[in-house]
C-alpha cells in the first residue's frame, strides 16, 4: 500500500523532461513513479524513454499511441477531424513509428490498458484516456461531476486518474471520490511557460488525499535543438519554446482554447 | 478546424439490393449526450437546406420551458449525462433560453446551435456573464452556409448573412469563440477553397481565432427538395454493421428531450419510430433499428451532431 505517488503521461519522447520528472519525483519522496501511457509522438528519438522507465521501475499504462505503435496501426487514433492537426499527426506519427526499435514496439503492444493501486484508504485506478475508452478526452471544461462520478461507480474506483488531454485538472467528487487529469510531461500545458507538469498523489493528516500539480524544469533549449535536427516541425519546436500549442488546438473546448494564444 | 473526412469504415454496398430487409439495432451504450429541442421546430428563419423544415410556422413540436428542461436535468444526474446541447429551431426564440442556459450550465457543459440572428448586445453580455461563472464551458454554435451573402443568402433566406455575421461579431468581442457550422452543398473538389473563403471573411469580420465545423447535409426535410435525396441503396445493413464501432452512432451516445417527450436523436425527431418516451430512462431502456436513410449518413461520418469527436473510436 502507498502513501505518496507520483503519476504522469505524455512523455511524447521528451526523455530530457522524463529525467528531470524522475529526479524531482525522488527528491520530494515519491514511493513509486506511474506512466499514463503516450511515451512517443512530438519529440525526438523516442527510443530514449524506454531505458529510464526500465531503469527506475516505473509502470505504464498503455496509451493510444502505444497502442498504435505496439500494434503497427497506420495512425496514432488520436482522434482529430482538423485536416491540419492530421497533417502534424502523420509526420509525427512516422517519425517515432520509424524510430521505435522493434523491441521496445514489443513492449508498448503488452502494456496494460490500466491500473490498480490502493494508496491508504482510496482504490486508485490508473487510465490513459478513461477507464472506458482509451482515447476519451476527459477536459475540465466538457466532463460533468456526475459523468465521473458514475465512472467511479462502473468501474469500482475512488480515484480515477488519467492524461491524454495534455492540460492537468482535478475535481473533488462525492465522499472520498476524485479524478485526476494528471498532465503530460511532454510538452507545456498551453499556458505560455515552458515547465511540464506531473501529479504528486498522497496521503495528508491521516487520510486525506491530495493532488499536486509539480512543474518541471528541463533542458528545452537543447529538446528544440534535437528536434530540429531530426527535422521536426518548427510548429512543434515553436510549442517547446514557448509554452503555447500551435497544433491540435480543434480538440480543445471553448474555455480550455481560450486560456491559450492560439 | 473539423473537416468531412473520408469515412474510415468499410463498406461493401451492393447498390443492386436496394432497401435491407432487417435494419440493425442499436443500444444506448451511455447517456452521453443529452439533446434539447429547445425551441421546438420554431424558427424565425426557413433555410433551403433544413432537415426537419423548421420555419416561422411550424408547430410540430414547441418551445420548452425551463421547468420541463429541469425536469430532464435532474434525471441526466444519475444516468451520468457528460455534455447537453440546445437546438431547434432557433434556441435564442425561446424567452427562457438565457435561464435554461444559466441553470443547465450548473449541472454541465452546454452547447446552443443557433442561426446568430438574435444575438443582441443585452443577450450576449449576459451569456458572457453565464459562461463565467460556470466551471463548464459554453459553446455556440453558429451556422452559416457561405462565406459571402449571395451564398449564404441563397440557401438562409435574403438578410440574414449580415444579421448573422453581426452577431458573431459580439460573440468574438465578449470573448466567446464561435464554432462555425456549415452545411456542406459543394462538392469535395472545392473544399480547399471554400474553406479558405470562410477562414477569410470570419477574420474580415474580426474572429481572428476562427474554429469551423463542416458537416454533411442530411438529405431529408427540406434538404431532400433542395438536392436530390437518398439513394435507394442508401440504408445501413446488419452486414454493415460487423466490425464497425456502433459507438460512433448518435442514437448509441444521445437522447433529444423535446416539448412532446424523449426521441432518438436531433435528425428523427418527425419520424413516428423515433418517440421513445417520456422520461430518459424510458428512451434509454429501448434500442433503436436503423431503418432511415439519414442514418446511412450518420453511419458514414460518425458523430456529426456532436462539437467535436470528443469520444475517439474504441481501441
Amino acid at each position: 500500500m502507498f502513501k505518496k505517488i507520483a503519476l504522469f503521461g505524455g512523455v511524447y519522447s521528451n526523455y530530457l523532461a522524463l529525467e528531470e520528472t524522475i529526479r524531482d519525483a525522488h527528491r520530494r519522496g515519491a514511493e513509486a513513479l506511474f506512466c499514463l501511457g503516450d511515451l512517443g509522438a512530438f519529440g525526438p528519438h523516442p527510443d530514449r524513454v524506454f531505458p529510464l522507465l526500465r531503469e527506475y521501475r516505473i509502470a505504464v499504462v498503455q496509451g493510444n499511441y502505444d497502442h498504435s505503435i505496439g500494434n503497427g496501426l497506420d495512425d496514432c487514433q488520436c482522434g482529430y477531424t482538423d485536416p491540419r492537426d492530421n497533417y502534424f499527426a502523420r509526420i509525427s506519427y512516422r517519425y517515432t513509428f520509424a524510430h521505435t526499435s522493434e523491441e521496445n514496439r514489443r513492449w508498448l503492444k503488452q502494456l496494460p490498458t490500466e491500473i490498480r493501486l490502493q494508496l491508504g484508504p482510496y482504490r486508485v485506478l490508473l487510465c490513459h484516456g478513461s477507464p472506458r475508452k482509451m482515447n476519451e478526452f476527459l477536459w475540465e471544461s466538457t466532463t460533468s461531476t456526475h459523468f465521473l462520478e458514475k465512472l467511479c461507480e462502473d468501474y469500482q474506483a475512488d480515484v480515477i486518474c488519467a492524461t491524454h488531454t495534455g492540460i492537468h485538472w482535478q475535481r473533488a467528487l462525492s465522499g472520498k471520490r476524485h479524478f485526476v487529469n494528471v498532465g503530460a510531461i511532454g510538452r507545456p500545458a498551453n499556458d505560455g511557460r515552458t515547465e511540464v507538469w506531473y501529479t504528486m498523489l498522497s496521503l495528508e493528516d491521516g487520510d486525506r488525499l491530495e493532488a499536486t500539480f509539480v512543474p518541471v524544469s528541463y533542458d528545452y533549449q537543447r529538446l528544440a535543438h534535437e528536434m530540429r535536427r531530426e527535422g521536426l516541425p518548427e510548429e512543434f519546436v515553436e510549442t517547446i519554446l514557448t509554452g503555447w500549442w500551435t497544433t491540435c488546438l480543434e480538440v480543445l473546448p471553448a474555455k480550455e482554447r481560450r486560456r491559450g494564444r492560439f | 478546424m473539423s473537416g468531412i473526412q473520408a469515412p474510415n469504415v468499410s463498406c461493401n454496398l451492393d447498390k443492386a439490393s436496394r432497401k435491407p430487409t432487417r435494419f440493425p439495432l442499436v443500444r444506448l451504450e451511455a447517456l452521453d449526450n443529452l439533446w434539447f429541442q429547445v425551441s421546438g421546430t420554431l424558427c424565425n428563419i426557413a433555410c433551403e437546406h433544413c432537415f426537419i423544415s423548421c420555419s416561422p410556422t411550424n408547430h410540430s413540436f414547441e418551445f420548452m420551458t425551463l421547468e420541463q428542461v429541469k425536469g430532464y436535468l435532474e434525471e441526466s444526474v444519475r444516468l451520468g449525462v457528460k455534455e447537453y446541447y440546445f437546438t431547434g429551431g432557433e434556441p435564442f426564440m425561446n424567452r427562457q433560453i438565457l435561464d435554461i442556459l444559466e441553470l443547465t450550465l450548473q449541472y454541465g457543459p452546454a452547447t446552443v446551435l443557433t442561426n446568430g440572428m438574435l444575438l443582441r448586445p443585452r443577450v450576449v453580455e449576459r451569456l458572457a456573464e453565464i459562461e463565467a461563472q460556470s466551471i463548464y464551458s459554453l459553446e455556440i454554435r453558429l451556422s452559416l452556409d457561405g462565406y459571402t451573402e449571395e451564398m449564404n443568402d441563397a440557401i438562409r433566406g435574403k438578410g440574414v448573412f449580415q444579421k448573422a455575421m453581426a452577431g458573431m461579431k459580439r460573440l468574438v468581442e465578449h470573448g466567446f469563440l464561435p464554432i462555425i457550422t456549415v452545411a456542406k452543398t459543394w462538392e469535395d473538389s472545392e473544399d480547399e477553397a471554400v474553406l479558405e473563403g470562410f477562414l477569410n471573411t470570419l477574420r474580415a469580420h474580426g474572429y481572428q481565432r476562427p474554429r469551423i465545423k463542416i458537416l454533411p447535409s442530411l438529405r431529408i426535410g427540406r434538404e431532400a427538395a433542395r438536392s436530390h435525396g437518398y439513394e435507394d441503396y442508401e440504408y445501413v445493413s446488419e452486414e454493415m454493421m460487423q466490425g464497425y464501432d456502433a459507438s460512433n452512432l448518435i442514437c448509441a451516445n444521445s437522447r433529444i428531450a423535446t416539448s412532446k417527450g424523449v426521441y432518438v436523436c436531433p435528425i428523427l425527431i418527425e419520424a413516428r419510430d423515433a418517440w421513445l418516451g417520456n422520461t430518459l430512462s424510458e428512451s434509454a431502456a429501448v434500442g433503436y433499428r436503423l431503418r432511415h436513410q439519414a442514418c446511412f449518413t450518420c453511419y458514414m461520418f460518425g458523430s456529426i451532431c456532436s462539437n467535436f469527436v470528443s469520444v475517439g473510436r474504441n481501441v
